[in-house]
């Protein structure tokens, strides 16, 4: 099932695309590209769906290949910035949900700035005004729980639910000092409850994961029923495979993560990157990221599976990269201090 | 003759670099000498925890392995204990056992709600606690236990097989009944063994990553080493990871020396050769319980955990019964269809085959030059070639990456930051290795080739070499699992082209690849036995040192 989705997937965009190539232009392009023969991208996209990004733009442009590394957000600036302290040149296109990240980098002067075909008509909240990074995806963090442990009428509604002693011992979350996604959420409630509410959500005795993807398995799992934050889009794949998650938008409000992409200053491979960061933003991959993965994007044509609330019908919850990056520090430092680790 | 000095050299400049610059960094900033990076360590409260974590953790991990290293020993040395050799085929497994596999597995059986274990438990009582959870301190203690108790049992076992039964028998026979002579003869005649296999636990726990990282954290808590690699992450504080390093390096060193004078003032006249009888104590009526509490230890550190890894290679929803529905190849697709996945098995076989060549090479030399005494200052070097055994794998890489992101080796980013790191970590074992295999080769056959012209090397390649030959194979062999497992200092020191499997493995368990990483988990165990395969034919009898 999966697998055929994938190649009718390949299939349209490969279509597509050697359709949209017909121009010189473009094969001059490509020719480079094939010259510097693959392109090296750092993301904290899910690995099933970088991967799968990946194999579409092989397909697509056979002769460049794509290096997926494959980390959360937090560890790949860690990457960016040590690799570039010793002077070694390796990434070519940079991928995190972190925003404030992308305010840091163009700040130190690491983007180039590039603006990927096709992205004049996304929302403003995905287009940096100086023209560095664009977002190429977007979630939301939302509650999900295990609908086999947990009745419907049982399961929290609000985040302010969560901060019920029923549920010690219960809860997951994942980590700031990781995911750039969970980072974002984080400052979102702080801005609406206060650190009070992570100093009182602490109390309930949470399990601590890594990565924004993890949530969707524990709770799968039954490890812990319900988990406290999450990208809704792995939550929906991870119930989209069969197991008993159901996905609860709080009415307060549901932190909106929009996660750019950019070209790094010192891109080993920047015909390559150029390339593989139009592919990732035309209308065809944005569709397979709507339709396959469970992701928002900024792309005005995309359509969504019927199954996922519209960002519109969403109240949503912003956080301004550029206090992303000032307080990132702080973000990571208080979490620990309530949760231990 | 300089191929001696040359490897001499290299040796003291593998070690002397990155101690050098580590010391330097923990006291450094820009306004020159300060103590503030090591005031920082000390009165930060949660550095102060992962302390005092780590000291918890350590002492409880050496007394719950000599609460099972010890009595096992005993019984499969010295009684009429049936299945001894498959016992101690499965003691030796769990000693090669990546320990981080071990705790990820442990994950599956014994997480408080979806763990195999509780699950059975709730199931058979209708309890609505679990019965065991992992992810505590009592927990972690217990799954680093049972990856640790080999190296009690290897120093008890081996001092149990030397001692004769002389003295027992004369004790018994002047009245003493069995349990007397058990405390007032065999015990204190062990006693140093019980010690430094103690203190061996202790310096297993101190030094491990994976385990707190995948046991702790989610708990809650932090160990020293764990602390040390979040000091890494953006913005990294090295300095200060420098200082917190210093502490354990420290402690490593003390213990090792209190282990050293215990090891040395061997007074114990009994022990120290293969004379006497060894008389087999029948055991009775207790053979049968004796067999099944030690397959029940084995039980936890092989049986079980082996069992979920294969099941989660296996499985959609790891959590869930294998049925039809439930079975997939996909976990292999991902697995190997990620191209991060194949560089890193490259990455780590040329890796595992470098530094085993090289590092049971310069230990052979090593050992030679130390044994046949070839230049001055030769228990310097047998000193250097022991010495980073004091130093954590996550310290290594700390002092590794502060020497080499600079010139005039810049060598981070390339494999030979991960090469440098490997070889220095290996070389007490293969060192210790060689130094047996030179020390069972008497000097009169090189001798008497010198004395017909030939130079040392000549020497060294055309005799000594060959009759070294099985040792010094099996030292690669040593190397090469040592490394392939590796994944304190490979966290810190890999880039992207450099990834190793343990790295790949430690991603994957961040995102909650479970399937994943059983696959690859199980790549790693069939590499590492098939190396002890070969090491054990070559040396024909178990490396943890016993006659067959």
């Amino acid at each position: 099932m999966t697998t055929r989705s994938t190649l009718l997937g390949v299939l349209a965009v490969t279509g597509a695309l050697t359709a949209a190539a017909a121009s010189s232009a473009q094969d001059g392009r490509v020719e480079a590209a094939r010259k510097e023969g693959k392109v090296v991208w750092y993301t904290s996209l899910a690995l099933s769906s970088s991967e799968k990004v990946a194999k579409l733009f092989e397909a697509a442009y056979p002769g460049v290949s794509v290096e997926v590394h494959r980390t959360g957000s937090q560890r790949v600036l860690q990457r960016v910035m040590q690799e570039l302290q010793a002077n070694l040149k390796l990434v070519d296109v940079i991928h995190t949900s972190d925003a404030g990240h992308f305010v840091l980098l163009k700040e130190k002067k690491l983007l180039l700035r590039y603006t990927p075909a096709g992205v004049d008509a996304f929302p403003s909240g995905f287009k940096d005004r100086d023209g560095y990074y664009y977002g190429l995806r977007a979630t939301v963090n939302v509650i999900a729980y295990n609908s086999k442990i947990i009745a419907a009428s049982e399961a929290p509604r609000t985040w302010k639910d969560l901060l019920d002693p029923k549920w010690k011992g219960r809860l997951v979350t994942a980590h700031p000092g990781y995911s750039g996604v969970i980072a974002t959420h984080v400052l979102a409630l702080v801005h609406l409850y206060g650190w009070d509410y992570f100093r009182q959500l602490a109390q309930n005795k949470l399990m601590l994961v890594q990565s924004a993807v993890d949530p969707s398995g524990v709770v799968a799992s039954g490890e812990r029923p319900v988990a406290v934050n999450g990208g809704d889009y792995t939550f929906y794949q991870t119930k989209k495979k069969g197991n008993p998650v159901e996905i609860v938008y709080p009415k307060e409000g549901v932190p909106l993560v929009v996660s750019p992409a950019a070209i790094a200053a010192l891109a080993p491979h920047p015909n390559a990157a150029k390339l593989f960061t139009d592919f990732t933003f035309s209308r065809e991959v944005q569709q397979v990221l709507a339709d396959t993965e469970g992701l928002y994007t900024g792309h005005p044509d995309v359509t969504y599976p019927a199954d996922k609330p519209k960002l519109g019908d969403l109240k949503l919850l912003f956080a301004d990269p550029e206090e992303l990056e000032k307080r990132n520090e702080e973000l990571k430092k208080r979490f620990v201090e309530f949760f231990g680790a | 003759m300089p191929v001696w000095v040359l490897a001499a050299l290299a040796l003291v400049l593998l070690m002397a670099l990155p101690l050098g610059w580590l010391g330097y960094m923990s006291v450094s900033s820009e306004a020159g000498v300060t103590l503030a990076h090591y005031r920082g360590v000390f009165t930060d409260p949660h550095l102060q925890k992962a302390l005092w974590n780590t000291v918890v953790l350590a002492f409880w991990v050496g007394l719950v392995s000599l609460g099972i290293g010890a009595p096992m020993a005993w019984l499969t040395a010295r009684t009429d204990l049936p299945g001894k050799r498959l016992i101690r085929g499965l003691i030796m497994a769990s000693f090669v056992t990546p320990p981080f596999l071990g705790a990820f597995a442990w994950v599956m059986l014994a997480g408080p709600n979806a763990g195999l274990l509780n699950k059975l438990y709730r199931a058979l009582t209708g309890a609505q606690e679990p019965l065991v959870n992992v992810f505590t301190m009592p927990g972690l203690i217990f799954v680093v236990a049972i990856y640790t108790f080999p190296y009690v049992f290897i120093m008890i076992a081996n001092t149990l097989e030397l001692i004769a039964s002389d003295l027992e028998e004369a004790a018994s026979i002047l009245g003493a009944g069995r349990v007397r002579v058990a405390l007032t003869v065999t015990l204190p005649m062990v006693l140093p063994a019980i010690l430094s296999g103690f203190i061996l636990a202790v310096l297993q726990a101190l030094a491990l990553f994976g385990s707190p990282a995948i046991l702790a954290l989610p708990a809650g808590f932090h160990t020293i080493t764990t602390q040390i690699w979040a000091l890494f992450q953006y913005p990294p504080k090295v300095e200060m990871a420098a200082a917190f390093s210093v502490p354990l390096l420290l402690a490593t060193a003390l213990l090792l020396l209190v282990q050293k004078q215990l090891l040395g003032r061997r007074g114990y006249a009994a022990v120290g050769g293969k004379g006497g009888a060894r008389r087999r104590i029948p055991l009775g009526l207790w053979r049968l319980p004796a067999l099944a509490g030690c397959l029940g230890v084995m039980a936890c550190s092989i049986f079980l955990p082996y069992g979920i890894l294969a099941k989660a290679a296996f499985a959609r929803a790891w959590a869930e019964p294998l049925g039809v529905e439930n079975v997939t190849l996909g976990n292999f697709a991902l697995t190997f269809g990620h191209s991060g996945t194949r560089s890193a098995i490259w990455n780590t076989l040329e890796l595992g085959i470098l530094t085993a060549c090289v590092g049971a090479g310069l230990a052979a030399l090593l050992a030679y030059i130390v044994n046949r005494r070839i230049i001055p200052g030769h228990q310097f070097l047998a000193f250097l070639a022991l010495a980073p055994v004091v130093i954590p794998g996550v310290v290594l890489a700390v002092a590794l990456f502060v020497a080499y992101t600079r010139p005039p080796l810049l060598l981070y980013g390339s494999l030979w930051i991960l090469f440098v790191a490997y070889l220095t970590k290996e070389m007490p074992v293969g060192y210790s290795q060689s130094d047996a295999t030179f020390k069972g080769i008497s000097p009169e056959l090189e001798e008497a080739a010198r004395v017909l012209g030939a130079g040392r090397l000549r020497v060294l390649g055309e005799i000594t070499a060959p009759l070294a030959r099985s040792g010094i194979i099996a030292t690669w062999c040593f190397v090469f699992i040592g490394v392939i497992r590796e994944l304190s200092a490979s966290i810190i020191l890999f880039t992207p082209n450099t990834k190793v499997i343990s790295v790949v493995i430690f991603d994957l368990k961040e995102e909650g690849q479970f399937g994943a990483i059983a696959v690859l988990g199980l790549f790693m165990l069939v590499m590492t036995f098939a190396a002890v395969g070969v090491m054990q034919t070559l040396l024909g009898r178990d490396f943890m040192g016993a006659k067959e």
